[in-house]
C-alpha cells in the first residue's frame, strides 16, 4: 500500500511541475487536472474515499472546466506569453524558492519527528456528514454565508438593467 | 465484498462496446419506425449488420488530424469521453451478483465524478480543433453539462436520504418493497432531465446543434476519433438509462422472470425513451435550456430534498 | 409540459402506422408514361428515323448536352452522329417539346447507373430504338410541305397543291 501512495504522490508532484512549467493555458490546466486526479487516488488509498469523489466532482469536474471555458472565452495570444516570460526571471523567483525550500524542509522533519500510527480507519460519508453538522457546523455556517455573498453579487451582476438616462 | 473474477472485468468494457454499436442500428431502426419508413434493413437480417459496416467504414477512414489543431489534446479529447463512460458502468450493479464493484461506498458519488470528467471530452475536443464551431460547442458544452450537474447530484439526493447509502448496492436493495419512482418521482424527472443533458442527447444536444455549429465540438473530428465520440454517446445513453434503472425503478427486482432479464428489459425501455425523445421533440434555444435548469429544476430538486427530509425526520425512529 | 408529453405521445402512436417507404428495387413504384427518364430517338411507323437534325433540341438544351451533326441524303436530313452527354443531363424534357418532329422522347426508365463517366455518354446507335415511341402514327415527311423523292410538294396529307403563281383563276 505505502507504494501505491508514494506513486501516487510522485504523480501529484510531476503534475504540479507540469503545470507551472508549460507554456500553453489549457495544457497547464490539463496538468492540475492529472494532479487533482493523482491526489483522489491518494486520498482513497489513505482511507478517504468521500473526499477524492468530492476532489474529482468539485475540483477536476466542476472548477477546472471554468477555468477551460474563461481561457476558451478570453484566449490569450502570444504577446501574453512573452510578457510572462519577462516577469520569470530568477531575480523575481528565487527568494520565494528559497523561502518554500525551507518550509519544506522543515515540513518534512516534523512528519519524520511525530509517531507512526498506522493506518487510520476508513472515513466513510456518515462521519464526514456527522463531523460537518457537529464539531464544524459554525464552519459550514461561515461558507455558505460567503456563498451567499458571491451568489447576491453574481445576481447583482447579472441582472438584465432597464435603460435609464 | 469478494473480488469480481478478472473475466467480468475484462467482458464488461467488451459487452458494452457492443450494445453502443448495436445501439446505432437499434436507434436508427426505431427513428424509422416512429417516422412511419424502415431506417437501415438491407445489411444482414433487418440491418442488423449496418453497425458493424459502419464501423468498418470508420475504421478505414483516413485518421486526419488538422494541421491547425493541437494535436495532443486533439487526440486526447476522444478517448476521455470513452474511458469516464466505461468506467462508471464499473459501479453500476446488474444483478445482486453480476457486478465488478457495487459495494463500493461511495458509488453513486464515483459515477458523478466519472460524468463530471466527461465534460473534458466535449470541451477539449471544441478547444484542441481550434476552429470556431467546434470553439461554441465546447463552451456551450461546458456551461450546460456543469450547470446539469448540480441538478444532476441534487436529485440524487433523496434517493440517498432514503437509503442511507452512496452504494448502488444498497440502494436497489432498499428498493424491495417501493421502487423510489413512487416517493422521488421529482428526482426522478430531474435526474431523467439532467441525464439527457449530460448526455448532449437531443432534444438537450445544443454543443452539437448540427444546424447552426456545423457540427459543433467534432466538427473537425473524422474517422475512428468520430467513432469514439459516437460510441462514447451512445454508452453514455445506456449509462443513463441503467443508473436510472437503479435509482429509481428497483433495479434487478421483479417477479417471475430473472433478475438480468429485468435490469435489460427497465433499461432497454429507458434507452427507447432517450430515442423517442429525439423523434418527438425539436431542440430548445441555448438560454430556454438554461433558464428550465436554474429557474425549474434547481428549485425542484431543492424542493424534493426538503420535503424528504421533512418526511424522513417524522418518521425517523425516536 | 402537456405539449411535450403529448408530442411525445403521438410520436410513439405513429409505431403503430403504416410505413410509406417503398422497398424499391424489390418493389417498383408506378411511373406514368409522361415520367421523364431516358431519352430516346424514335422512327417512324415506316421505320426510317424520325430527326431531321434540326439542332432545335441542342439550342433547348440547357446545359448543352446534346450534341449532333447534320447530314443529307436525297433530301432528307439527318443526324451524322447524335450524342447525349448523360452525365449532364438534367432530364428537364425541353428538348423533347422543341422537337419539330416527335423524334427525341423522354421515356419512363431511369436505372441508368454507371461506375465510369465515359459510359454515360450515349451515341446514336445507343438511343435509336426501332419504335415510334408515344405517336404510333405521326410520320412528319407525310404531313410537312417539304419535297422529297417520291412526294412532291402538295402531295401529303391534309395539305393543298400549290397555288400556281402565274394562272389569275380563283
Amino acid at each position: 500500500m505505502p507504494v501505491m501512495i508514494l506513486f501516487a504522490a510522485s504523480l501529484t508532484v510531476i503534475g504540479a511541475v507540469m503545470v507551472i512549467t508549460r507554456r500553453i493555458a489549457v495544457h497547464a490546466v490539463l496538468w492540475l487536472v492529472v494532479t487533482f486526479l493523482a491526489l483522489a487516488c491518494v486520498f482513497t488509498l489513505l482511507g478517504a474515499p468521500f473526499a477524492a469523489a468530492l476532489e474529482v466532482i468539485i475540483y477536476a469536474g466542476a472548477i477546472m472546466v471554468l477555468f477551460i471555458f474563461v481561457i476558451m472565452m478570453i484566449g490569450p495570444a502570444q504577446p501574453e506569453s512573452d510578457r510572462e516570460k519577462e516577469w520569470l526571471r530568477p531575480r523575481a523567483w528565487l527568494g520565494p524558492a528559497i523561502l518554500a525550500t525551507l518550509l519544506c524542509g522543515e515540513l518534512l522533519f516534523g512528519l519524520r519527528a511525530t509517531p507512526h500510527t498506522g493506518t487510520p480507519a476508513p472515513i466513510t460519508p456518515r462521519d464526514v456528514g456527522l463531523s460537518l453538522f457537529g464539531p464544524c457546523v459554525m464552519m459550514v455556517e461561515l461558507a455558505s454565508f460567503l456563498l451567499l455573498a458571491g451568489l447576491v453579487t453574481a445576481f447583482h451582476i447579472g441582472r438584465h438593467r432597464p435603460e435609464t438616462p | 465484498m469478494t473480488q469480481p473474477p478478472l473475466l467480468t472485468i475484462i467482458l464488461t468494457p467488451l459487452l458494452i462496446l457492443a450494445l453502443a454499436t448495436l445501439l446505432t442500428w437499434v436507434e436508427r431502426r426505431l427513428l424509422g419506425l416512429w417516422q412511419d419508413r424502415y431506417g437501415p434493413n438491407r445489411v444482414g437480417p433487418g440491418g442488423l449488420f449496418q453497425a458493424v459496416a459502419d464501423g468498418i467504414k470508420l475504421l478505414f477512414k483516413q485518421d486526419w488530424i488538422p494541421p491547425f489543431a493541437d494535436k495532443a489534446v486533439f487526440i486526447l479529447a476522444p478517448a476521455i469521453g470513452m474511458m469516464t463512460v466505461m468506467l462508471s458502468f464499473a459501479v453500476i450493479p446488474v444483478t445482486a451478483r453480476q457486478s465488478i464493484a457495487d459495494h463500493l461506498n461511495v458509488g453513486l458519488l464515483f459515477v458523478l465524478a466519472m460524468m463530471s470528467l466527461g465534460v473534458y471530452a466535449v470541451v477539449l475536443a471544441g478547444w484542441a480543433s481550434n476552429s470556431k464551431y467546434a470553439l461554441l460547442g465546447g463552451m456551450r458544452a461546458a456551461a450546460q453539462m456543469i450547470s446539469y450537474e448540480v441538478f444532476m447530484g441534487l436529485s440524487l439526493l433523496g434517493v440517498v436520504m432514503i437509503t442511507g447509502s452512496f452504494s448502488l448496492h444498497d440502494i436497489v436493495t432498499a428498493q424491495s418493497g417501493l421502487w423510489f419512482i413512487i416517493p422521488q418521482c421529482a428526482g426522478f424527472v430531474v435526474f431523467l432531465l439532467a441525464g439527457i443533458a449530460e448526455t448532449h442527447r437531443l432534444p438537450f444536444d445544443l454543443p452539437e446543434g448540427e444546424n447552426e455549429l456545423g457540427a459543433g465540438f467534432h466538427t473537425e473530428y473524422s474517422g475512428m476519433k468520430f467513432g469514439m465520440f459516437f460510441l462514447a454517446e451512445y454508452a453514455g445513453i445506456i449509462l443513463v438509462s441503467a443508473l436510472v434503472t437503479t435509482l429509481y425503478l428497483g433495479g434487478w427486482q421483479g417477479p417471475l422472470l430473472p433478475p438480468v432479464l429485468w435490469f435489460a428489459l427497465k433499461t432497454g425501455a429507458l434507452v427507447a425513451f432517450f430515442i423517442l425523445l429525439r423523434a418527438a421533440l425539436p431542440r430548445p434555444r441555448y438560454d430556454q435550456l438554461m433558464a428550465l435548469g436554474w429557474k425549474v429544476l434547481l428549485p425542484v430538486s431543492l424542493l424534493n430534498i426538503a420535503a424528504t427530509g421533512t418526511v424522513l425526520m417524522l418518521h425517523a425512529p425516536g | 409540459m402537456s405539449g411535450t408529453l403529448r408530442t411525445l405521445f403521438l410520436t410513439f402512436l405513429h409505431a403503430f402506422r403504416r410505413r410509406e417507404t417503398v422497398q424499391y428495387p424489390e418493389e417498383k413504384p408506378y411511373l406514368p408514361p409522361r415520367y421523364r427518364g431516358r431519352i430516346i430517338l424514335s422512327r417512324d411507323p415506316d421505320g426510317e428515323e424520325r430527326c431531321v437534325s434540326c439542332n432545335l433540341c441542342a439550342v433547348a438544351c440547357p446545359v448543352d448536352c446534346i450534341s449532333l451533326q447534320k447530314a443529307e441524303t436525297e433530301g432528307r436530313w439527318y443526324p451524322e452522329y447524335f450524342r447525349i452527354n448523360f452525365s449532364r443531363c438534367i432530364f428537364c424534357g425541353f428538348c423533347e417539346e422543341a422537337c419539330p418532329t416527335y423524334a427525341i422522347q423522354l421515356t419512363p426508365d431511369f436505372e441508368m447507373s454507371e461506375y465510369s463517366r465515359p459510359n454515360l455518354v450515349y451515341e446514336k446507335e445507343d438511343l435509336l430504338i426501332s419504335g415510334t415511341g408515344k405517336y404510333p402514327d405521326y410520320n412528319f415527311y407525310r404531313v410537312a410541305g417539304v419535297p422529297v423523292p417520291g412526294k412532291e410538294r402538295g402531295e401529303s396529307e391534309h395539305e393543298r397543291p400549290p397555288v400556281d403563281l402565274h394562272s389569275l383563276l380563283p
